[in-house]
């Protein structure tokens, strides 16, 4: 519990996933729950500290979502995707769920195009993050919102 | 819980500010009928039309399997349905029916276990089983597009009413009617959702809330445990009626099988 | 088992981009949610998904618990040669289930 905004988000994601497994689901362990700052270390811990050049990678996602279990999510990475220049590694990082990391992609001047679609969990609204690795090393970072509203009855 | 607590008496401040406590009046049936798959997000409608990525259609792979092959007795389903003998296309449309042999009401997956212990000398599949939920699915699916039409008439008389009267029953801690929601409110706000006019006509269909493809049944014992009421076990009298019940109340709507619902 | 559902072009032209896409069954149980009896629902999620074409691995991904149950991928690859597309998931005890399709480079 770092700030009194962390004890807000908190309950709130207590909340959704409540929602999604019943009442049974109360007694949530409390150290599952990823920050901003999380999400950053886990950028870090897979792509090192270089910096972070905003641009270049498109995020993809509905502005709502009626439940979070399934968020079809798209992220794309500019690149000529030649020899030569091409989209190494792209990860997805979500600053709320549980475990900031959600997925790492690797491709390779074979991809043709460096695009990727998938359905991700989301513990409630929030900022998706991607990042891309190029193959000279550069990274590149983008994002995309989406408000996870709350469903009427909650028992799902 | 505290949180918990809120959300109970934000519910009932929404649900059950302008509801009519008469439960004897003629129901007023929605009109126009509309699917769930209208109070849909688009995105989710999006997942529902994709024949592909609708995750449904994992089930139904696994039940068209099921269907041809052999059980251990040595039939197959798709021995005997054939699409030029007992084919099965637009057959769901008629269910909940009465059987005929032994008179009582059985739904899809009641037809499927019959199948099993008159024909193929197997024993019954469990309820919400993957293997029922498939074939269910499968068996749905071959009739996607045909407008539901039950027969309600007969000895199918008093599950009807049975049906429309758990329907129209309050019960449960929040003392709500499935009437009170989806006849009266429906199209209003409920929280985050649009409040559907509760047709079944997806199911089994694959629910965000599940990740999982469910039963009609499994859908209502949801409902029950919304308003906080003890639902009933899958396959029940009870809710065999107010399946009867609803697909009359849908007639005319499509099978979707296999929707997605929220 | 675990059924699986894969969407590609049957032929493509030499260096011509393909989509293609994979669906299998799976509940990436995230080990975060509690049963219908109060009790903890072990983790069960499939953690690498690769596909391999033409003597080499084309796409990879490593998953956590915050992919969707019943993951889906969509993602592209040049067409080089004819033969045999292998997609194999492979879960945290090291289970794993594969399917192939067979792409014609005209």
């Amino acid at each position: 519990m770092k700030t009194p905004s962390r004890h807000t988000a908190l309950a709130r994601r207590s909340f959704l996933q409540l929602g999604a497994a019943g009442i049974a689901a109360a007694a949530l362990p409390l150290q599952a729950a990823a920050d901003a700052a999380d999400a950053d270390a886990a950028i870090r811990e897979i792509f090192g500290d270089k910096p972070l050049n905003e641009g270049r990678v498109s995020v993809k996602l509905p502005p709502i979502a009626e439940n979070g279990n399934s968020v079809a999510i798209t992220v794309a990475a500019e690149s000529l995707m030649s020899p030569d220049d091409y989209v190494r590694r792209i990860a997805i990082f979500s600053p709320r769920n549980p475990i900031a990391e959600v997925a790492l992609f690797k491709l390779g001047p074979r991809a043709g195009k460096a695009e990727i679609s998938t359905r991700i969990r989301m513990a409630g609204t929030q900022r998706i993050r991607a990042v891309a690795e190029m193959s000279d090393g550069t990274l590149w970072h983008g994002s995309a919102s989406t408000v996870v509203t709350l469903a009427a009855c909650l028992i799902g | 819980m505290k949180a918990g607590l809120a959300l109970l008496s934000a519910f009932c401040l929404t649900a059950c500010g302008d509801v009519v406590a008469d439960t004897k009046s003629p129901p007023a049936q929605p009109q126009p009928l509309q699917s769930g798959y209208e109070f849909l997000q688009p995105q989710t409608q999006a997942l529902q039309d994709d024949d592909f990525a609708n995750p449904g259609f994992l089930w139904i792979d696994r039940g068209e399997a099921l269907f041809s092959t052999a059980t251990a007795s040595g039939s197959a389903c798709s021995e005997c349905h054939t699409d030029a003998s007992l084919p099965l296309a637009g057959a769901a449309a008629h269910y909940p029916k009465i059987d005929a042999e032994s008179g009582d009401l059985i739904n899809l997956e009641g037809r499927i276990n019959l199948c099993r212990t008159r024909h193929q000398n197997e024993a019954a599949f469990e309820y919400e089983s993957d293997e029922l939920l498939s074939l269910t699915a499968y068996v749905a699916y071959l009739s996607r597009g045909t407008p539901i039409s039950v027969d309600i008439e007969g000895a199918a008389a008093d599950w009807y009413a049975r049906g429309r009267d758990y329907f129209e029953t309050r019960r449960g801690q929040f003392n709500l009617s499935c009437t009170q929601c989806h006849d009266d409110n429906w199209g209003k706000k409920l929280r985050g959702d649009t409040i559907s006019q509760g047709h079944g006509t997806g199911f089994p269909a694959y629910r965000l809330e599940w990740q999982s493809l469910g039963s009609l049944h499994r859908r209502l014992r949801d409902c029950d445990a919304g308003v906080r009421a003890e639902p009933r076990p899958y396959g029940s009298d009870d809710y065999l009626a107010v399946e009867l019940y609803l697909a009359k109340r849908a007639e005319g709507l499509e099978i979707e099988t296999p929707g997605v619902r929220r | 088992m675990a059924t699986i559902r894969i969407a590609a072009p049957d032929t493509a032209s030499a260096g011509e981009v393909i989509e293609l896409k994979a669906l299998i069954q799976h509940p990436m149980e995230t080990g975060y949610r509690s049963g219908p009896d109060g009790k903890r629902i072990e983790r069960d999620i499939i953690e690498k998904f690769e596909v391999t074409y033409d003597g080499e691995t084309v796409f990879e991904a490593d998953l956590q618990p915050g992919i969707a149950a019943n993951p889906i991928f969509t993602f592209y690859t040049r067409a080089t040669a004819s033969g045999p597309i292998v997609f194999k998931w492979t879960d945290q005890d090291g289970e794993s289930w594969s399917e192939t399709h067979d792409l014609t480079v005209e």
